[in-house]
């Protein structure tokens, strides 16, 4: 990943958060280099030469929680199309999804684009040589700013997506995640589903206008980590989007505000009949915002009860203790709302109801009463000890980046990460999940065949 | 959106202990990625050192120090290929066993330990090869490699341990297998394809086998495999070489010594004409493979070339020219079999909704190379197989341009830089060569192996090895859901 002096900040941190050193060197640090540009869209930069390589992403506040509830899919589907033809402009040729796929390919470089419930995304990939990155970037900035949503590829990419979503209603672990989903958002856009009908609603004009409305320059939060230098990636990301309208967001219609996930009112069982070998098995609610100030108590207290792999409680108890599944975890998804809180497993389906017994029993508990010291510290070693892991090639680094840009995180972030999980205390885990969970609420859903 | 992408050169499969590292199976083909050098970028070769302890256990060490991070990895070269009737899944039990303790190291004691040093571990089976890894904080080292040479030394159990943990490796085999159509498939196909080749079981085993599965199974394979020169131990990262020799001479070094076992050929018989199988199961769309038998690259060819003189046998040099027969077909967004097919360039319109072809290239078994596609609404599985057929014959008849070539070639280059992103992949591309006996350098031998295939090379293996004689089709007919139905499974008590 990183250069010589970054090494040695790392390690600085990690002998801060093992206790082998005194000392925490003043300039200890992640450089991470943040800067505007011209458009209003926001840069943020880490050098690493090591490797002649650049990774970046590109996000937009254009995820699917902005897709109207009859067109649930947009988001998905309008970026699912961005590498399927750019229109002739500026003297540029138009490229139809073959010429696209070909000079991609020829440059050796990955460029690609996704939707999640939050964030329009865009990556690239490229090697640094100067040629090819300078190609690279020209495409990209076209892929991102032109895309020409021909209508029979769309009407294409529909029907593909129709069916797989059809084949999907024949797969365990689909059809409970929708139903959870809905169970736990209500009629929140989290948990909008994704249908035969509301993709045949959408048309090359709806995909049109979503790109326009959420591709907008000044709102770009520009990730960056390879081998260039400050100077470069200011002329790199200024080229990514001078394709697009460069209109300073004084000037635009603030986005629509999208609703607060309405806490549960009541708890609910659902249970799916299902021809499966196996019993699947979520449970939750949801959980909290990105932006919460318990973030690190829930964190650090997920990682005990479901999020730290063989170690954490529910593995101990549902697989290590009872042989009752391969899998059991719990996890906390927060974004730009309450993301849900969610335990899931698979089993056979006669010991489903008492895995479901035991997970109720086992997260209970936890919130009652919080976790023993002895849990809190060997999280702690295993956060702390390794949090150089989180860190140690360009890719990890880049999420680590675009998490910070995206939300609005300071500059120390990750440099100040292990000291946030140190100061976590017992009593705060037990507060903060007192606070955000309350198991007499949650929701339930069992599927599975004899249930 | 599709990302160009390489070549798979090994079968994405491979059964692990925990969720956690599903991400492996889709590592695994990156460990084998090849490249070409082009003007492009040259990345400063890293040296690696490989020695052997007086045990016959090998070392490979990597040294790489852009972060304070390790890989640590033991390879032993057995899998389910090593297995026999009966005990399929045992080389995958074992592993799960592996962490179930030795006479120093409690029942779950391992993973609490490299939890505690900050350390992420998991393990993984394949047909080849079972490996097993921990990556750590440098400065670590030394107690994950004391942890884990004592379990492959002492790993020892009471029996309840195993009556556990049988039923959460049955749980694995639902959940990836039972409950997936395609993978079902899969397996039926591999068990009609191979009649004597030990490929023919699934790596996780058959249902039968692991309900009747007794926990002196496990001791005996582990007591016979696991011995030092059937295995290799891999560090890449922030380490030096002498202080990894010293920490391998001291733990790894004090394991007794003992024979290899001898493994017998169970050469596959040859094939003569085509084999079909249908395989029902719920699902909505109808999925179809095509896997033919061909030859593979012989390490031995890799190992003898130099960069002068080109793998002269010509099996392997047929092997090289299919793996980028694959590529040309299916190996970046726009590759022929996706205008073919999905598209609907040709004058049957749109055939399929995704279409695929993949060559086995290297192994310890027989490879086999594979086309795949699932119907577009409207079409069936027999117009599929016949498409993905009539794309390979246009190769055989017309051959392939330079600049399809070129491209394929290019992607390749680039996969050599952004793999040495990770650390860890670095590492098992050590190790996964390590157990196909290839060199330190294998990639850059492959590198230049497969710059030298030329198109008429790719036309004439397209012309020779897709016949019906070596083919076995499988095809997955839809079923409609009934939730009513009994479970497929009777439930099982456990027996031990």
């Amino acid at each position: 990943m990183i250069f010589a002096t970054k090494k040695i900040a790392v390690n600085a941190i990690l002998a801060g958060a093992t206790g082998l050193f005194c000392h925490i060197s003043a300039w200890a640090a992640i450089p991470i280099q943040h800067w505007t540009l011209a458009s209003g869209a926001q840069v943020y930069l880490v050098e690493s030469p090591a490797v002649a390589m650049l990774d970046v992403q590109i996000d937009f506040d254009a995820g699917s929680r902005r897709d109207p509830p009859a067109q649930a899919g947009l988001a998905g589907m309008m970026a699912g199309m961005l590498d399927k033809g750019v229109q002739a402009r500026q003297g540029a040729p138009a490229l139809d999804e073959n010429a696209l796929g070909v000079a991609w390919a020829d440059l050796g470089a990955q460029f690609g684009a996704g939707a999640s419930a939050d964030r329009l995304n865009f990556s690239l990939r490229s090697l640094t040589e100067p040629d090819l990155l300078d190609q690279a970037v020209a495409l990209a900035a076209r892929g991102i700013a032109e895309p020409s949503f021909p209508e029979p590829i769309w009407q294409r990419e529909r029907q593909r997506m129709q069916a797989a979503l059809k084949e999907s209603y024949t797969r365990p672990a689909s059809v409970i995640g929708r139903a959870y989903a809905q169970a736990v958002y209500g009629a929140h856009p989290y948990g909008q589903d994704v249908t035969e009908a509301t993709l045949a609603r959408i048309s090359v004009v709806d995909l049109r206008a979503a790109h326009a409305a959420g591709v907008v320059a000044c709102r770009a939060r520009i990730s960056m980590v390879g081998a260039v230098t400050r100077a470069q990636a200011d002329v790199l990301a200024a080229r990514l989007l001078s394709r697009l309208p460069q209109v300073p967001c004084s000037s635009l219609p603030p986005l629509p505000e999208v609703a607060e996930v309405e806490p549960l009112t009541q708890p609910e069982e659902k249970r799916i009949p299902f021809d499966s070998a196996q019993a699947h098995v979520l449970i939750g609610q949801p959980g909290f915002k990105r932006a919460d100030p318990d973030y690190f108590a829930l964190t650090v207290g997920n990682h005990i009860l479901g999020g730290g792999g063989f170690v954490s409680r529910l593995t101990q108890e549902v697989r290590e203790k009872r042989g009752l599944t391969y899998g059991v975890s719990s996890n906390f998804s927060p974004g730009l709302h309450a993301g849900s809180f969610t335990v899931g497993l698979q089993t056979r389906p006669d010991q489903a109801a008492q895995a479901v017994a035991l997970v109720h029993q086992v997260v209970s508990d936890f919130v009652a009463n919080g976790p023993t010291e002895v849990e809190l510290q060997a999280a702690k070693d295993n956060l702390m000890g390794g949090f150089a892991l989180r860190i140690d090639s360009n890719g990890k680094l880049l999420g680590n980046i675009a998490s910070i840009a995206w939300n609005n995180l300071p500059l120390d972030y990750l440099d100040t990460w292990t000291q946030q999980v140190d100061s976590v205390t017992a009593d705060d885990i037990k507060a903060a999940f007192a606070r955000k969970l309350q198991p007499e609420k949650m929701v339930t859903v069992i599927l599975g065949s004899s249930l | 959106m599709k990302h160009a992408r390489p070549v798979h050169l090994k079968p994405p499969v491979a059964f692990s202990k925990g969720l956690t590292t599903l991400f492996l199976a889709s590592l695994l083909p990156v460990a084998l990625l090849t490249g070409f050098s082009t003007a492009a970028v040259a990345q400063p070769a890293v040296p690696v050192s490989q020695f052997t302890l007086a045990n016959g256990l090998t070392v490979i060490v990597k040294p790489d120090h852009r972060a304070p991070t390790v890989a640590h990895m033991l390879w032993v070269r057995v899998g389910s290929m090593d297995e026999v009737d009966g005990t399929s899944g045992v080389a995958h039990v074992l592993e799960h066993m592996m962490f179930k303790g030795t006479p120093t190291v409690k029942p779950g004691d391992f993973s609490r330990q490299v939890a505690a040093l900050g350390g992420r571990e998991n393990a993984f089976t394949s047909r080849d090869n079972t490996g097993y890894y921990q990556q750590i904080p440098a400065g670590q080292l030394e107690t994950v490699m004391r942890l884990e040479a004592d379990r492959f030394a002492n790993n020892r159990w009471p029996d309840e341990e195993f009556t556990r943990e049988i039923e959460v490796v049955k749980e694995e085999r639902r959940l990836r297998t039972e409950d997936a159509p395609r993978a079902l498939l899969s397996e039926q196909a591999t068990a009609l394809t191979f009649l004597a080749a030990p490929y023919r079981r699934p790596i996780v085993g058959w249902m039968s086998d692991l309900d009747a599965m007794t926990p002196g199974d496990v001791r005996d394979f582990h007591q016979r495999w696991y011995v030092p020169a059937n295995a290799a131990l891999v560090v890449a990262g922030d380490v030096d070489v002498a202080q990894v020799r010293a920490l391998a001479e001291k733990y790894y070094g004090a394991i007794a010594a003992r024979p290899v076992p001898v493994r017998k050929p169970r050469s596959e018989p040859a094939q003569a004409g085509m084999r079909r199988l249908e395989f029902k199961a719920p699902a909505s769309q109808a999925y179809v493979t095509l896997a033919f038998k061909v030859p593979k690259l012989e390490a031995a060819d890799l190992a003898g070339a130099s960069s002068a003189a080109s793998a002269s046998a010509p099996g392997s040099r047929d092997a090289l020219a299919l793996t980028v027969l694959a590529a040309v077909l299916d190996g970046y967004s726009g590759a022929r079999l996706e205008r073919a097919l999905v598209q609907g360039q040709g004058p049957d319109g749109r055939i399929a909704d995704s279409a695929g072809a993949s060559n086995g290239l290297l192994g310890r078994g027989p490879q086999l190379f594979r086309l795949s596609g699932v119907p577009a609404a409207g079409k069936t599985t027999p117009q599929v197989a016949l498409a993905l057929r009539q794309q390979v014959a246009l190769v055989a008849q017309g051959g392939v341009n330079e600049a399809e070539l070129k491209r394929v070639k290019t992607q390749w280059v680039a996969s050599e830089t952004y793999k040495l992103d990770s650390v860890f992949s670095q590492a098992q591309e050590l190790g996964s060569n390590w157990v196909q006996g290839l060199p330190l350098d294998a990639n850059t031998r492959l590198i230049a192996e497969l710059r030298t295939i030329t198109a008429a090379e790719v036309q004439a293996v397209a012309a020779r090895y897709f016949g019906d004689d070596q083919l076995t089709t499988a095809t997955l007919l839809p079923q409609p859901m009934d939730p009513q139905r009994k479970p497929r499974h009777p439930n099982v008590a456990p027996r031990h």
